[in-house]
């Protein structure tokens, strides 16, 4: 356990409604560190956040005795290099292993998130369904990655525990059950992906991960809201 | 029969590729370069990396790795006894991944990072080019930062940072003379311009840079085809 006051203070700078930031509670939950959380208003300007993200002025970020980490997966991956001693390390041994994770991990962002922002990206419905289309090719894809991933259990991508890639897509479940709440678009399906399905509720099923997901209530009302906003058509499925 | 020796699937002008080369020449490691025709792509590239299909791909003992920068950390730790590439410190290698992304990637906000706003000056022309060069010289600045007070972005040795961003050395100036644009001056980014000339006289770069006439030819071209499309 990381101890309070002796110059090794956790403080986590998020708005709750992010999976950026839920990514972050949940390493934090899994190594069992404290930590203070401070919410951020986005539309407000924050000084201790401009200070510390001044390139992006994005959260989530981590600062560890006063010291900004920014980025998500960033501050993952520096929570399992920085407290190697506290809980299960996030990235396998094997360093081949590694880099497969590294890789499925950037793929969340650069495909399946790049793709599922694309969904509400404009008004126009046959570019939205295409981006429906891809998400759900990138959530394919990471079905074949967990079984290639998650060995003889077939539990998380992490093989024996929770890993990395199991934190990174895990930040997107509650956005995923919003998506199907609100709109009815299936991230990840039983039917078409029956492994993710599986893991989705395991995940959920996690201590750790409760703590770090936002009530889903209080994010599906936020949701609709925004849908609302931009007067948002969901797509025929195909 | 178990495949062996490490094998680097590339495209002799691709920036992305070199990378590798570079880090496996810190290391002293020996590899095959297999040059690819990426409007042909050989069977073996396509089975090493069914997901992207991309360039560059390394395989080592038949494994394959992709993505240059992944590659790049995997490198460092697969020959962890060689030339120290990632910062020891979990903190700088924090800070190193952070320039590295800002660097390369497309910002998932859509917010502009080096990459992305350096790859239309090569395009750009009459009053456009104006704004994108100063868009580009903006990451370019802020990139910048990470070189102060040091010899490279590794400090007093190459280092990742260094391996990622490289390939500006090199490749940043053949888009100037392409497009007349002038992007890293003097005035304008003195720091990045000084770590330009630097790491062009690295020994592992030296080596590896494909011949300047071949790249200057094929981007002459390439900016032609686009412009004309």
């Amino acid at each position: 356990m990381a101890t309070a006051g002796s110059g090794d203070e956790l403080k986590v700078l998020g708005a709750w409604a992010s999976p950026f930031l839920v990514r972050v509670l949940f390493a934090l939950q899994l190594k069992g560190l404290r930590y203070e959380y401070v919410e951020v208003d986005l539309k407000e300007k924050n000084e201790l956040l401009l200070a510390s993200n001044p390139v992006h002025k994005k959260i989530p970020v981590l600062l560890h005795a006063g010291k900004p980490v920014c980025e998500s997966q960033l501050i993952v991956q520096y929570i399992d290099e920085a407290f190697p001693a506290s809980g299960p390390s996030f990235l396998p041994a094997d360093t081949h292993a590694r880099a497969v994770a590294r890789f499925w991990g950037a793929y969340v962002d650069d495909k399946l998130l790049s793709s599922w922002k694309g969904i509400f990206a404009t008004k126009d419905e046959e570019e939205n369904a295409e981006a429906v289309r891809q998400t759900l090719a990138a959530a394919d894809a990471l079905e074949g990655a967990f079984r290639e991933c998650s060995g003889e259990k077939l539990e998380w991508f992490g093989g024996d525990g929770v890993g990395y890639v199991d934190i990174v897509l895990g930040g997107l479940v509650p956005s995923m059950n919003v998506l199907e709440l609100a709109v009815g678009i299936k991230v990840v399906d039983p039917d078409r992906t029956p492994l993710l399905a599986a893991w989705k509720d395991r995940f959920c099923a996690l201590d750790a991960a409760k703590a770090a997901m936002p009530p889903l209530d209080r994010l599906l009302e936020n949701a609709k809201k925004y849908l609302a906003e931009i007067s948002f058509k969901t797509p025929a499925s195909k | 029969m178990a495949e062996k020796g490490v094998k680097v699937f590339g495209m002799w002008a691709s920036p992305m590729a070199i990378r590798l080369e570079w880090a496996l020449r810190l290391k002293s490691v020996v590899y095959e370069y297999v040059d690819e025709d990426l409007g042909n792509k050989s069977d073996a590239l396509l089975r090493y990396n069914p997901v992207t299909k991309k360039v560059p791909v390394l395989v080592h003992d038949g494994k394959p790795v992709v993505e240059s920068a992944i590659i790049v950390e995997y490198i460092d730790e697969a020959w962890k006894d060689g030339y120290p590439i990632m910062p020891a410190d979990p903190y700088e290698r924090a800070q190193a991944r952070f320039w590295a992304n800002f660097a390369d990637e497309k910002d998932l906000n859509g917010f502009v990072q080096c990459n992305a706003a350096v790859y239309p000056v090569f395009t750009a022309t009459g009053e456009a080019q104006g704004k994108v060069v100063h868009e580009a010289q903006q990451c370019l600045k802020t990139l910048e930062k990470a070189l102060e007070g040091k010899k490279f972005f590794g400090g007093d040795a190459v280092g990742y940072l260094d391996l990622v961003v490289g390939w500006y050395a090199y490749w940043l100036p053949i888009i100037e003379e392409v497009s007349g644009a002038s992007v890293v001056t003097d005035e304008e980014l003195p720091l990045m311009k000084a770590w330009f000339d630097r790491f062009l006289a690295v020994d592992v770069v030296k080596e590896t840079l494909p011949p300047r006439d071949k790249l200057l030819a094929l981007n002459t071209a390439r900016r032609e085809q686009l412009l004309t499309a």
